[in-house]
């Protein structure tokens, strides 16, 4: 393998890692294609710390003497320092690193050659097939249909081979329509509130352009969702002057006079680079430990993280409004339909439905409105906070998703399956991982790869109890209610689990939910053991009572 | 009462305050002598002490009546809007006179009547003894020694009677000391560390200028440095910014010179004055209270309002002073100004991070007896219990609570109480329903009698104790640190949601993991009585059945007659224990509530709105 090129030093002795919160670490260093490994020769408590050079975001490096120094900065916010001894050893992994850690081809990252340890009990790539979601839609209404128009991904290159759309529009209306759609991406289902059958579909923009094109078969589309005499909501993720300016570039949005019985409602979600921007002043806000309280309450302002929070939170509060409570069908687009559009679609699924705070649910939901849906994680998540070009694809977008769960999970903290180490879990895979779930832009480049035969799912891995039970939420009681999170800036909080994860000792908060978990489970004992000892005095009575017939 | 003309309003609205399409409840408002009380047409109560009402505000009248914003001191505040602009201002101007009381005796405290006998009344203010307390920290000792200097308040009014002093120090040392230093309060004991043999003194400001200097004064340091066996160095740590210090030198007063005084390490540690402190608060209540916030505007908000700042500097200053105590094993001399504000919140703090017991039920509300009450922190001026210079007014004590609220979040473990505890004290610093934080000193509540005509909060606390329990607790939360050590990264202290929107329900998460663990925690012990119970049973049973094996003629009836009727804890077969439901339910899970619907004015059908408004106040009054 070409790796071995990269590798000029493949290892170093007598290297010292430093970590915040632990004591150094000294130990051998070893460089192979996809991992830094660093192993320390104690035998008391050998310590090995393992970095997939996928995670490394950047790096730097500072010499005293001989002595060299790398501080390496993951993508999981994490930042770590070598101290490497011999300055052409330090070139040499400093190199090494930064090479291995920007590697083109997908082809060669890490998924296409791990080799998993554990037994596969159910196949992660064929957990969540749009079929079963039809099946289980079919079960409560048939006006919808499988469609295989983009079978050969020949329609929409984003979208994945079957979508569901109206029974009544055919494959033939569908192709207009996607003619009509920045990047074909034409209306489809997003979800289907059982409750009182409204739909939210979501969409990109229609391109009306600056003289107000229109498309009768999108009208058509859109209108087979609407019950007689109702109205509809579309939610347009920009504001009213972006999606204006979006006409001048061939773009647009639906006009009153042509979708008449369609309400047009904008937020305001950023988009790419503000949200890049945000993630990486937050970050350096939350790893500065120096700051005085008002340097560090105007920088956590400056980042406008909670800002972007509580927008997205509120369209999807909107969405979910819209349909619970108004009665009515909602259409959710912004310019591509990939970003914002589906921060809006997924979250307020989550408000809505219960099946998506559990945690298969919520793996379904990620399948569904995110990887299905064409959200180009590879490109969104190349870089991470620490990143010193300046390229145009990154965004936080998943990761702002997440956090907004996590809000969400905060004010419910007992209607979730899932813990926030769950949510954790899915940002540290977005960016780095050895599973393929993550990887490619959407459906058609993950087929291509190949990525169901030569790489392993993280949802084969995940998904097994052993690996499940750690992600639980030991609060958990099913709840089968519509939450309605609060956006009041009083209610919503910075995710330390993500943001000070490395920058604070969380023993102490470690340690008292353990013993939260411990006085839950204990109650579960107890309770059965009552009901065991119940069980057998009433059955010692009985005894007694027949004792006394005969 | 001659103040009250109107009793009772009909039709009175109640709007939601942070909605902006003026959502309202309907309902009755009636005014007691006592409280106000609004009973909305769902039953629902909420009552408002007149103890608690900070300021009431008449607005102009609009179409739908006379709008009456009432805010109150425990940060609720209300918007009623009443039909009739005549019952508006008879009752603007009944709480108006109800809410400024003119004297002590017309507080709350001396209506009150918990039905309690007069030897409970006595037990309950004798429930926290100080002498005690000092025994327990292990004073007097062979450096430390009971003082009887101030027996009838003759040397400093706002004193208590018992102080500890250095066994060297004589009395004409005291008395010459506290002639040199503000309001006569002179260096005393705080706080005695017994294995550090260090401690934590308190006085207030010395009367230098720019060049006195006082003998005494210069020994009594010498003296409390004398009585450290373990380190002869002590620290003075000035709670103010150095600028007010330096200000203060003009007014003939100021701070310790180094040069006069032997073996002292002289520190400042900058925490503000009351009058910031006021301001800051009110800046922060202007934020939290606006309509439609932003997060940008919250965020700037809260720092320009530099009330976290404060708060930081404050459990700066306490995690300096036990850094002393701790590392050094010096003691430590703290003041302020008249050292009853500034120099009560670092005690105080200091006492609580070195000693686990002020982390437990019972150990705060010594602490809160000990540095605050007896040390005449001016809980009357500083709340605005009697009408009185606004000036005076500061929320010193509330940034003492937060501070501990703080640290509760960083040792989720640590503590025996939980936020419930905290809050409920801040409601009763207000309400003047119990005589403990009446007046401004000892002296004052002696010769008021509050002993005799009012009752102690404490034992009503410890009654209901099981509310206040930290379920998470664990008294040997890391035994090799008794000593906590907190982390004062800025990025550690956040708002303080559950006090400042204590009463906005919407606000908050719909489920609280606290109740549901302290439920269970209860639950789990109620459990392990009824196996300890069934257990007994089933062997009494086998004995029984072996018996009956045995003897049958002899047995006569059988034990008992049914199954399952006999235990106690069958009571309530299904489900096995009751959970607190409440809990689990999912309370004003409606998106009225939750401010992204406002502009949808169009389609707010008349939904029932939750109010965020409920019972609260009344808690601890009926």
């Amino acid at each position: 393998m070409e790796f071995a090129e990269l590798i000029k030093t493949p290892r170093v002795d007598n290297v010292v890692l430093h970590r915040p919160f632990y004591p150094a670490v000294e130990g051998t260093l070893c460089l192979t294609g996809h991992h830094l490994i660093l192993s320390s020769r104690r035998q008391d408590d050998a310590e090995e710390l393992w970095l997939l050079h996928s995670n490394i975001d950047s790096i730097e490096k500072r010499f005293v003497g001989s002595l060299g120094t790398i501080i390496i900065k993951c993508k999981d916010l994490r930042i770590i320092q070598l101290d490497i001894p011999g300055m052409e050893e330090c070139l040499n992994i400093a190199s090494s690193i930064e090479a291995l850690s920007t590697l083109d081809s997908v082809t060669l990252m890490y998924p296409f050659f791990y080799r998993p340890m554990f037994e596969v009990v159910e196949d992660g790539w064929r957990s969540f097939l749009p079929e079963q979601e039809f099946e289980l839609l079919s079960s409560v209404t048939d006006e919808w249909r499988l469609s295989c128009i983009n079978k050969e991904f020949s329609v929409c290159p984003s979208y994945p081979p079957v979508v569901i759309v109206p029974k009544s529009i055919d494959d033939e209306a569908l192709r207009k329509v996607a003619m009509f759609r920045h990047g074909s991406r034409f209306p489809v289902l997003s979800y289907y509130h059982k409750k009182n059958g409204m739909v939210m579909m979501r969409s990109s923009q229609p391109l009306t352009g600056t003289n107000g094109r229109r498309c009768k078969e999108d009208e058509k589309l859109i209108n087979a969702t609407l019950r007689a005499g109702k109205r509809g909501y579309i939610i347009d993720t920009r504001s009213l002057n972006v999606a204006q300016q979006a006409r001048a570039k061939g773009g647009g949005f639906e006009q009153e006079a042509h979708y008449p019985q369609w309400r047009r409602i904008h937020k305001s979600i950023e988009r790419f680079n503000i949200l890049q921007e945000s993630l990486i002043k937050l970050v350096e806000a939350c790893n500065d430990q120096s700051h005085n309280m008002d340097r560090w309450l105007s920088k956590l302002e400056a980042s406008n993280w909670l800002t972007h929070i509580k927008e997205i939170l509120t369209a999807a509060c909107l969405a979910a409004q819209c349909i619970d409570r108004e009665g009515a069908s909602v259409l959710v687009h912004g310019t591509e339909g990939t970003d914002s559009t589906l921060q809006v679609t997924s979250l307020a699924q989550i408000i809505l439905d219960p099946r998506c705070r559990t945690i298969r649910g919520f793996e379904s939901l990620v399948v569904r409105e995110w990887l299905q849906a064409g959200h180009p994680f590879q490109q969104r998540c190349a870089q991470s906070a620490y990143s010193n070009s300046k390229q145009k694809w990154e965004a936080p977008v998943f990761l702002l998703f997440l956090d907004c769960v996590w809000q969400i999970l905060r004010q419910f903290p007992c209607s979730f399956e899932f813990s926030e180490h769950f949510l954790i879990m899915l940002f540290e895979h977005t960016y780095a991982s050895q599973f393929g779930t993550f990887l490619g832009n959407n459906e058609n480049e993950r087929s291509k790869l190949k990525l169901q035969q030569k790489t392993m799912s993280l949802w084969s891995w995940v998904n097994r109890p052993q690996e499940l039970s750690k992600y639980k939420n030991p609060l958990f009681e099913a709840n089968s209610l519509v939450i309605w999170p609060s956006v009041a800036p009083q209610s919503l909080q910075l995710w330390e689990g993500v943001f000070l994860r490395w920058n604070r000792s969380s023993k102490f908060l470690d340690e008292a939910y353990e013993e939260m978990v411990t006085l839950i489970e204990y109650n579960k004992q107890l309770k059965a053991k009552v009901n065991a000892l119940r069980r057998k005095l009433a059955e010692l009575e009985t005894d007694d009572r027949m004792q006394e017939n005969l | 009462m001659e103040h009250i003309r109107t009793t009772k309003v009909e039709q009175v609205k109640l709007l939601d305050r942070f909605s902006t399409s003026n959502k309202s409840l309907t309902g009755t408002l009636y005014l007691t002598a006592t409280h106000l009380l609004f009973i909305e047409s769902s039953q629902r109560e909420t009552w408002i002490l007149h103890h608690h009402i900070a300021a009431v505000e008449k607005l102009p009248l609009t179409t739908s009546g006379c709008p009456l914003v009432i805010q109150c001191k425990n940060f609720r505040i209300v918007h009623f809007v009443v039909p009739r602009e005549r019952d508006c201002h008879d009752i603007y101007n009944s709480l108006l006179q109800l809410s400024r009381t003119a004297q002590y005796d017309e507080l709350y405290a001396f209506s009150y009547n918990p039905k309690q006998n007069s030897s409970e009344q006595v037990k309950g203010w004798q429930l926290i003894d100080l002498a005690e307390e000092y025994k327990r920290m292990g004073v007097p000792n062979a450096n430390w020694q009971l003082s009887d200097a101030n027996r009838d308040y003759k040397i400093c009014e706002t004193y208590p009677k018992e102080l500890y002093v250095p066994r060297t120090a004589s009395k004409p040392i005291i008395v010459g000391s506290s002639k040199f230093r503000s309001k006569g309060r002179f260096p005393v004991l705080s706080y005695y560390h017994k294995d550090k043999e260090a401690a934590i003194c308190r006085c207030s400001q010395p009367l230098s200028g720019f060049s006195a200097r006082c003998l005494e004064d210069e020994h009594m340091l010498q003296a409390i440095s004398k009585a450290n066996p373990s380190n002869r160095f002590m620290y003075v740590m000035d709670t103010r910014p150095k600028l007010n210090a330096m200000a203060n030198r003009a007014a003939g007063k100021g701070y310790e010179n180094e040069d006069n005084y032997s073996n002292i390490r002289f520190q400042f540690v900058g925490i503000e004055n009351i009058h910031v402190m006021r301001s800051s608060l009110q800046k922060l209540l202007e934020v939290s209270g606006t309509k439609g916030l932003s997060v940008n505007d919250f965020l700037s908000g809260l720092e320009n309002s530099g009330w976290l700042r404060h708060i930081k500097a404050v459990l700066d200053a306490a995690v300096f002073l036990v850094k002393a105590i701790a590392v050094e094993s010096a003691s430590v001399l703290v003041h302020c100004s008249d050292g009853w504000d500034r120099t009560s919140q670092v005690c105080s703090l200091g006492a609580l991070l070195l000693d686990s017991y002020y982390r437990t039920i019972k150990g705060f509300m010594v602490l809160i007896e000990k540095d605050w009450i007896s040390f005449g922190h001016k809980f009357s001026d500083r709340c605005c219990q009697l009408d009185g210079d606004p000036k005076e007014i500061s929320p010193v004590f509330t940034q003492f609570l937060e501070s501990v609220w703080n640290l509760t979040e960083q040792f989720p473990q640590g503590f025996e109480y939980n936020e419930a505890f905290l809050l409920q004290i801040h409601e009763h610093v207000h309400s003047c329903q119990f005589g403990n934080f009446l007046g401004n000193c000892q002296k004052e509540r002696e010769e008021l009698k509050f002993k005799e005509k009012t009752y102690s909060l404490w034992p009503f606390l410890l009654q209901e104790q099981k509310k206040y329990q930290n379920p998470l607790y664990n008294p040997d939360f890391s035994p090799e640190l008794t000593l906590l050590e907190p982390n004062t990264v800025s990025f550690n202290f956040k708002f303080w949601r559950n006090m400042y929107h204590q009463f906005d329900r919407s606000m908050h998460p719909r489920q609280s993991v606290l109740d549901l663990i302290m439920n269970m925690s209860e639950q789990n012990k109620q459990m392990e009585k009824d196996i300890k119970e069934l257990e007994a049973k089933i062997k009494r049973k086998n004995s029984q059945s072996d018996a009956v094996l045995v003897k049958e003629p002899l047995q006569s009836a059988p034990p008992a007659p049914m199954a399952l009727k006999t235990s106690p804890c069958f009571k309530k077969e299904q489900p096995l224990m009751p959970v607190n439901d409440s809990v689990r339910t999912i309370e004003g899970s409606n998106t009225a509530d939750n401010r992204y619907s406002e502009f949808m004015e169009e389609f707010s059908k008349a939904e029932p709105a939750v109010v965020s408004l409920e019972y609260g106040m009344a808690r601890m009054t009926c």
